[in-house]
């Protein structure tokens, strides 16, 4: 997912001067083509995460699109009021790129894990949040943080994600269709989908028939029409795809109900890969299909469709 | 008191085993200040958890924690054979500096949090605290925020010792933002400042000793990867986790030291 989305960023930029990056010390054999592609565009900024996101807010003021990269919660929390006061204040193109969203960083620890950024991102003025879902949706994210005009927080796994979509998604400004089905809908986002995708697989070979929707842009979001039973999946706590879901049912007052798979938030003190935490987090094919069937079943004592 | 030199050497081939079993980073950062941490720990100063007139020391550089747990376990806060957990699915000895861990003053793995928190520490106790911190580390705005914080408060029972090994995350700390003297830096801010052998076990042992009237800044100088010589100086080994045949190639020169 990280290496598509660089290989796009070059793609842009050799045409685009507009286009810089400024790394928070990372990127050791990733963004080496990168940085030979547009030289002095690219700059360490050093483990300085505060200097380098107020740094990108001055190039963004003068007419550039700037990335900042960086992994964890080190591009987001660590500078969180340069973001809030200097880019989405000021609604400047810089376009966040977090590396190991969720708990990708398994066994590097809490201090690693980005489980509530999706939360603190979609909260701020003039910021769009994108989390995609495997490689393809990667690339389209970066499309689609380059044209949109203002701040953009774009989230990814790490390396080697399954490949959901076959192709890259046209666009990615709707939920986008993975799997179709008339019981219940299930939405994913991030390091969900393929969890969702896995689950919602053994649900129809079981005789359900969930239908996967795919929400790679998680602010601004229109979820127009979505009404019904809804299972949400996500690899983060409070205040993500779950409550964004939540919040436009009570907002909307579609017939709808609604159960979050997500991560329960209790910092983990343990040791184990991104799956093995997840499963303890309470995000696992187990949950999503639980919380499907036990929506269905529930379905016969409400009155939605 | 322990042999220092026996306990860093005992730690290093602790520290490279884990990183080959767990296949995990970091291994360049550990070897660079386990020479700091076997003085440490080797009976200069108290530090048996429990006791609220317990010195503390907080590694800020928490990448580094294989170098850490490896010193912990072998100096008795928690048992040897759990160094073989390490990176195995429900072990406390979390790939960063993880405060459940026996010995630990505080979880770390941002970097950029162990001064400020130091600098608490010894406004708060009169016990010795102890900071170590790595050079690419200083980039982070917290370190000279809290550097004038120590000088204004003239926390006097704060040491801070920088792992001066020239190396950062993705290049040269003289490249990627220049700090220039850090002697001088810190002196301007009110601290006495030490520029010593990071390697050379009487040379850490005289810098603590030395009682200041003043914060004190310990510039060690370091070489990433101490002790094994494809490693030493070298980037990669940042990242790279040794194989079988490097596993044992380093563990011949460590043993042989
Ligand atoms: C706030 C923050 N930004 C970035 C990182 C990623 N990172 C981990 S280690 C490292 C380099 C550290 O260099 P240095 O402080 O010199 O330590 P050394 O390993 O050389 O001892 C970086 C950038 C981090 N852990 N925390
Ligand atoms: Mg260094």
């Amino acid at each position: 997912m990280r290496d598509a989305l660089i290989q796009a960023v070059i793609e842009v930029a050799k045409t685009d001067d507009r286009i810089w990056l400024l790394t928070g010390d990372l990127g050791y054999s990733v963004l080496e083509p990168l940085r030979d592609a547009i030289g002095c565009r690219f700059i360490n900024a050093g483990i300085a995460e505060q200097n380098m996101t107020g740094v990108a807010a001055g190039l963004a003021l003068a007419g550039k699109i700037v990335f900042t990269y960086s992994i964890a919660n080190f591009p987001t929390l660590r500078c969180l009021e340069q973001i809030r006061n200097d880019v989405c204040y000021h609604n400047l193109p810089v376009k966040i790129v977090a590396v190991g969203g969720g708990l990708a960083y398994g066994s590097l620890g809490y201090t690693h894990h980005a489980v509530e950024d999706i939360a603190i991102m979609r909260s701020l003025p003039n910021m769009t949040v994108l989390a995609p879902g495997d490689p393809n949706e990667a690339k389209s994210c970066l499309r689609h943080a380059i044209n949109c005009p203002g701040p953009t927080y774009v989230r990814l796994g790490k390396a080697g994600e399954q490949a959901i979509h076959s192709s890259i998604p046209d666009r990615i400004d709707t939920p986008i269709e993975v799997l179709s089905g008339r019981d219940i809908t299930v939405l994913a986002t991030g390091g969900g989908l393929s969890v969702a995708f896995q689950a919602c697989k053994k649900l129809t070979a079981e005789g359900v028939s969930p239908r996967l929707l795919s929400v790679p842009c998680l602010h601004p979001i229109d979820l127009t029409g979505l009404c019904g039973p809804i299972v949400t999946v996500e690899d983060h706590g409070i205040g993500g795809l779950g409550s964004i879901v939540a919040e436009h049912v009570a907002l909307t007052h579609v017939d709808a109900i609604v159960k979050c798979v997500r991560l329960h938030g209790t910092p983990t003190s343990l040791t184990g890969s991104m799956s093995q935490l997840q499963n303890a987090g309470g995000l696992s094919e187990e949950t999503v299909i639980a919380a499907v069937n036990g929506l269905l079943s529930r379905r016969k004592y409400l009155n939605v469709a | 008191m322990i042999n220092s030199v026996d306990l860093a050497r005992t730690a290093r081939l602790h520290a490279v085993k884990m990183v080959h079993r767990a296949k995990a980073s970091h291994i360049g950062s550990a070897l660079s200040m386990i020479d700091i941490l076997a003085v440490l720990y080797s009976g200069i100063l108290d530090t048996q958890p429990g006791r609220d007139d317990r010195d503390r020391i907080i590694v800020s550089k928490g990448h580094a924690a294989v170098g850490l747990y490896a010193i912990l376990a072998e100096t008795g806060f928690f048992p040897v054979e759990e160094l073989d957990s390490y990176g195995q699915p429900g072990s406390r000895l979390l790939g960063h500096v993880s405060h459940h861990v026996p010995g630990v003053e505080v979880s770390t793995g941002s970097l950029g949090h162990g001064m400020p928190i130091a600098c608490g520490l010894a406004l708060a106790i009169k016990q010795c605290v102890v900071c170590i911190v790595g050079d690419g580390e200083l980039n982070e705005g917290t370190t000279w925020e809290s550097a004038l914080f120590a000088g204004k408060h003239s926390l006097t029972n704060l040491t801070v010792i920088v792992d001066h090994n020239r190396l950062q995350g993705y290049g040269d700390v003289d490249e990627i933002l220049g700090l220039g003297s850090i002697s001088k830096k810190f002196a301007q801010f009110g601290w006495s400042t030490v520029e010593i052998d990071g390697h050379n076990h009487d040379q850490i042992r005289n810098a603590l000793a030395t009682n200041q009237t003043r914060p004190n800044l310990i510039i060690a100088h370091t070489v990433k990867g101490k002790g094994v010589d494809f490693m030493e100086g070298s980037l990669d080994w940042h990242y790279k986790s040794p194989n079988t045949e490097e596993l044992a190639n380093a563990c011949r020169q460590l043993e042989a030291a």
